[in-house]
């Protein structure tokens, strides 16, 4: 199968100190990392395209190693997870759909494999096109507190024949989350859901 | 401190390939945003030299913040930027406060001389609104290969009583320049120009 070839690595990481409320004994953070490659299937319909998934493993890590570096380094903290791929416009959907398995399983390992489902969002897009990465809690994805969303995008990416894979974490819930439902502390942590 | 914080974002771009050529090492950039407290939103006030001071506490605090995220010393920074948005209940002149009379020595200070002027720009905006900072080299304004900028945007920031104010930082130049001019390697870094 083809090569991953990197054209590009970015991060982003916020430091959210309050939204106008109390602000929290420690900032939330809130990150995310984004791969822009090569799509090697762009330009025509490929069949056999999921051997792909295997390639994407060490990228995959990698990104979720470093994101987590960013973030301070301690799986512990990681509370949050997301992940979304932008495909270039010679790309069809189904090319970010081979972002799920090495996307999610990448954090899931480096996290200390949590339970939660990872949740995800894709679309063809061009250059500059945003994308709002859903955040659920790690373990458990009726956490209400942890529903959440970082924007993420790059002026240049992706280009009709690429790809921008991107995985997210946060280390807590909304800065001022106080709209009731499933608390972090009321878990199970056995299902995945609650 | 008198500056009052409500998050700060910091990217980091790398390029690793451009027109599929390799970039070797891949050129690198940071920059660091926060989104702080308009003091004078709403009102017209005559003396900002609150918002001067306020300056120069975010050119040390945001030029700090990009170096450590490009995990260099300050020394091998070699281009630099800034530039701030205000939030509609402000208007341009505090970003001009921001920016121009104090930012500039601790900013330097933190990636080591900086002989040139820091480029910047300004503009009133709102939340989710795009701010282009532009990069000029930090000790020699006519070095051609640096002249580059980057792009943020926040979608929950400014808002109208605020003021997005960001610093960027380089280790390096444009990934593929071939426009000739002077070259980092030639410059003298004395009198800022060349």
């Amino acid at each position: 199968m083809p090569e991953v070839h990197i054209r590009k690595i970015a991060t982003q990481i916020e430091e959210i100190f309050h939204e106008f409320g109390p602000p929290p004994e420690r900032p939330l953070l809130r990150g995310a990392i984004i791969a822009v490659i090569a799509n090697p299937f762009a330009g025509g319909y490929v069949a056999d395209i999921a051997p792909f998934m295997e390639d994407l493993k060490p990228l995959g890590l990698s990104m979720a190693r470093r994101l987590l570096a960013d973030l301070g380094g301690d799986p512990a903290r990681i509370e949050g997870y997301g992940k979304g791929a932008i495909i270039g416009a010679a790309g069809e959907l189904e090319h970010g759909a081979l972002w799920h398995a090495p996307g999610g399983y990448s954090m899931r390992e480096v996290l200390g494999a949590p339970k939660a489902i990872v949740p995800s969002t894709k679309k063809v897009g061009a250059a500059g096109a945003r994308l709002d990465v859903p955040i659920t809690h790690i373990n458990a994805s009726y956490v209400r507190s942890h529903f959440d969303s970082i924007e993420v995008g790059l002026n240049d990416a992706p280009r009709a024949n690429e790809l921008a894979f991107v995985l997210a974490m946060t280390t807590g819930p909304r800065v001022h989350n106080r709209s009731l439902g499933l608390a972090a502390d009321a878990i199970t942590g056995e299902d995945g859901l609650r | 401190m008198t500056v009052e914080i409500r998050k700060i974002a910091v990217w980091v771009e790398e390029t690793h390939t451009e027109m599929g050529r390799p970039i070797v090492p891949p050129t690198r950039k940071a920059v660091a945003v926060a989104v702080i407290k308009n003091p004078f939103a709403g009102r017209y006030v005559e003396d900002l030299t609150l918002l001067m001071d306020m300056g120069a506490e975010l050119g040390a605090l945001l030029g700090e913040r990009c170096v450590a995220a490009l995990g260099i010393e300050p020394a091998q920074a070699q281009s630099y930027g800034k530039a701030a948005m205000v939030g509609e209940g402000g208007e341009l002149e505090h970003a001009a406060a921001l920016l121009h009379p104090k930012m500039g020595a601790p900013l330097r200070l933190a990636v080591e001389k900086g002989a040139a002027l820091v480029p910047s720009s300004k503009k009133m905006g709102g939340p989710g609104q795009d701010l282009d900072v532009p990069l000029g080299h930090k000790d020699a304004a006519y070095v051609r290969s640096h002249f580059d900028a980057m792009t943020v945007r926040l979608a929950d920031a400014p808002r109208a009583g605020e003021i997005m104010v960001a610093v960027a930082v380089t280790d390096s130049g444009r990934p593929l320049p071939r426009v000739g001019g002077l070259t980092h390697a030639e410059a003298l870094g004395k009198d800022g120009l060349r």
